[in-house]
């Protein structure tokens, strides 16, 4: 770890103004100090959002909740309003990493998590992502990357669970800006696919904080994850299905593309709000509709369908 | 200067800000109970208490502790008076080498901590967080079902 400066700022609406390229900040930092040991980021200066009075509730709102950027993966997991309103979310936390890892992990710095990409993590590799040249992943080991969008520069998978529950539950974050605006931008919106100028996964500026996440209420929903062991290790693949307050059901896959992947044909082929069998059996066979996978990564294909059809049969 | 809370004592300690929690309880205050394997958050060895809560000591700065309470497994025992979970590993033999052993306790006193009558799954839950490479899992679960008897027999 190279040597930085650690600041603290009571108040949290004075923090994005502060926030450079080389200043960021930090919040659980189980993400984010894993990459300064591992020297993929180097800043000059760390925030400590906890030192500041950013949001720590999880409070009621019409329709839903609404979770402070600091609110913790154990709260959600153990918070008997969230879990029986919002299940997906519960059960994408409940899975997530570990409980020591949990009881100090955000959720708005779990959406903002970097790739496992095991080339990415090795400060030896300066791969795509990193600001260099070529993506080792593509043609060398990638049995955890990507099946879908697969020409793009990267087929890194993005890590979080939480991130695709929420983008099934059709959650917002609210983000804070350095000149003192405030916006709202969906989850769906806020992770999209690195390009040569954005070599990263998201669309926030280094002086963006998210403040809160807003999500709707989905009793109906669930979010189920494969991994190679029971516990603590990221997905290799998982589904998140919802059913909105409008009868609208949203189906939405981690460990499989760049960011959470609405599987768009599976819903499509659900042709109706109506969670009959049939409808159930037809989602799950095109729940891998267009995917492209790797040499070493077909095996998600099979894990995909039938995450689907487990899920889908879970909410209806 | 920085004053850290360690097991009721306040440490006053010269840190730099990028020094992990893990190596200044360590290597500054000698408290070497807590073990140093991964540093990566991959095995739960340094796991400590903060603020009552577990988590993983090489993925803290010390200087993120400062207004906090830090609890290692040096400061659980009252002389020679054991807590209940130091108690049960004893008893069911919950350890082979013993060095995932101070996190695994450590564990599962965060899981007391949050529910002082916790069940057997909670505490089990408690320590899926911790690896142990001799494979002393069974009876690290007969501890976690020890514990929660005499919990809830001691509420109940
Ligand atoms: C061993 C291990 C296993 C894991 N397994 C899983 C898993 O199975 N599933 C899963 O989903 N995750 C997993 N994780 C990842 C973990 O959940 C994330 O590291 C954690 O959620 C990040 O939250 P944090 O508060 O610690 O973020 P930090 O590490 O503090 O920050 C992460 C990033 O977000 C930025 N940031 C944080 N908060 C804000 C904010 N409010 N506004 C703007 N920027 C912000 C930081 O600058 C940083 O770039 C695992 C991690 C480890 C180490
Ligand atoms: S998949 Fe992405 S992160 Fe991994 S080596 Fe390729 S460009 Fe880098
Ligand atoms: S040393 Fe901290 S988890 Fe391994
Ligand atoms: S007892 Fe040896 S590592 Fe667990």
């Amino acid at each position: 770890m190279t040597p930085f400066d650690y600041q603290r700022i009571p108040e949290a609406a004075a923090v994005p103004a502060q926030l450079t390229p080389t200043v960021r900040p930090l919040a659980g930092g189980t993400d984010l100090l894993t990459r300064l040991k591992a020297c993929l980021d180097r800043p000059d200066a760390l925030v400590d959002l906890k030192a500041s009075d950013l949001g720590r509730a999880i409070d009621r709102v019409d329709g839903g909740w609404r979770l402070g950027a600091l609110v913790t993966l154990s709260r959600i997991q153990h918070h008997p309003g969230l879990r029986a309103d919002v299940p997906a979310l519960a059960e994408a936390v409940s899975q997530a990493a570990t409980p020591q890892l949990r009881n100090r992990a955000t959720i708005a710095g779990n959406l903002l998590q970097r790739p496992r990409c095991w080339y990415f993590r090795n400060e030896r590799v300066q791969c795509w992502l990193a600001g260099g040249e070529g993506c080792p992943a593509r043609s060398g080991r990638n049995e955890h990357h990507a099946v879908f969008d697969t020409d793009g520069p990267c087929v890194a998978t993005h890590p979080s669970d939480p991130a695709a529950a929420l983008v099934a539950l059709g959650a917002t974050v609210t983000v804070l800006d350095g000149g003192g605006g405030e916006r709202e931008l969906a989850v769906a919106d806020l992770l999209v696919p690195p390009t040569d100028e954005r070599r990263v996964e998201h669309v926030l500026a280094a002086d963006d904080v998210i403040t809160a996440v807003t999500v709707p209420s989905a009793p109906r929903s669930t979010y189920l994850k494969a991994m190679d062991r029971a516990v603590w290790a990221f997905a290799l693949v998982g589904v998140a299905a919802a059913v909105s307050a409008d009868g609208e059901v949203r189906l939405v896959a981690s460990g499989v593309a760049n960011t959470p992947w609405r599987l768009a044909g599976a819903e499509a082929a659900l042709a109706g709000p109506g969670l009959t069998p049939e409808a159930i059996d037809r989602a799950a066979a095109a729940a891998t509709d267009g995917a492209a996978p790797l040499a070493e990564n077909g095996y998600k294909l099979p894990l995909l369908r039938t995450l689907t059809h487990r899920a889908l049969t879970a909410v209806a | 200067m920085l004053t850290l809370t360690v097991n009721g004592q306040p440490h006053p300690v010269a840190v730099e800000p990028r020094r992990i929690l893990l190596d200044v309880l360590r290597r500054d205050l000698g408290l070497t109970g807590t073990k140093e394997v991964c540093e990566m958050g991959n095995c739960g060895a340094c796991t400590v208490l903060l603020d009552d809560e577990a988590v993983y000591s090489c993925l803290v700065l010390a200087v993120e502790c400062e207004a906090q309470e830090i609890e290692t497994v040096e400061g659980l025992a009252r002389g020679q008076e054991l807590t209940a979970v130091q108690e049960a590993f004893v008893a069911c033999d919950a350890l082979q080498c013993g060095f995932c052993t101070p996190g695994q306790i450590l564990s599962m006193e965060g899981a007391l901590r949050r529910r002082p009558d916790a069940d057997e799954a909670a505490l089990t839950e408690a320590v899926t967080g911790n690896l142990c490479r001799c494979g002393a899992y069974r009876n690290i679960v007969a501890a976690a079902g020890r514990v929660a008897a005499t919990s809830s027999g001691g509420a109940g």
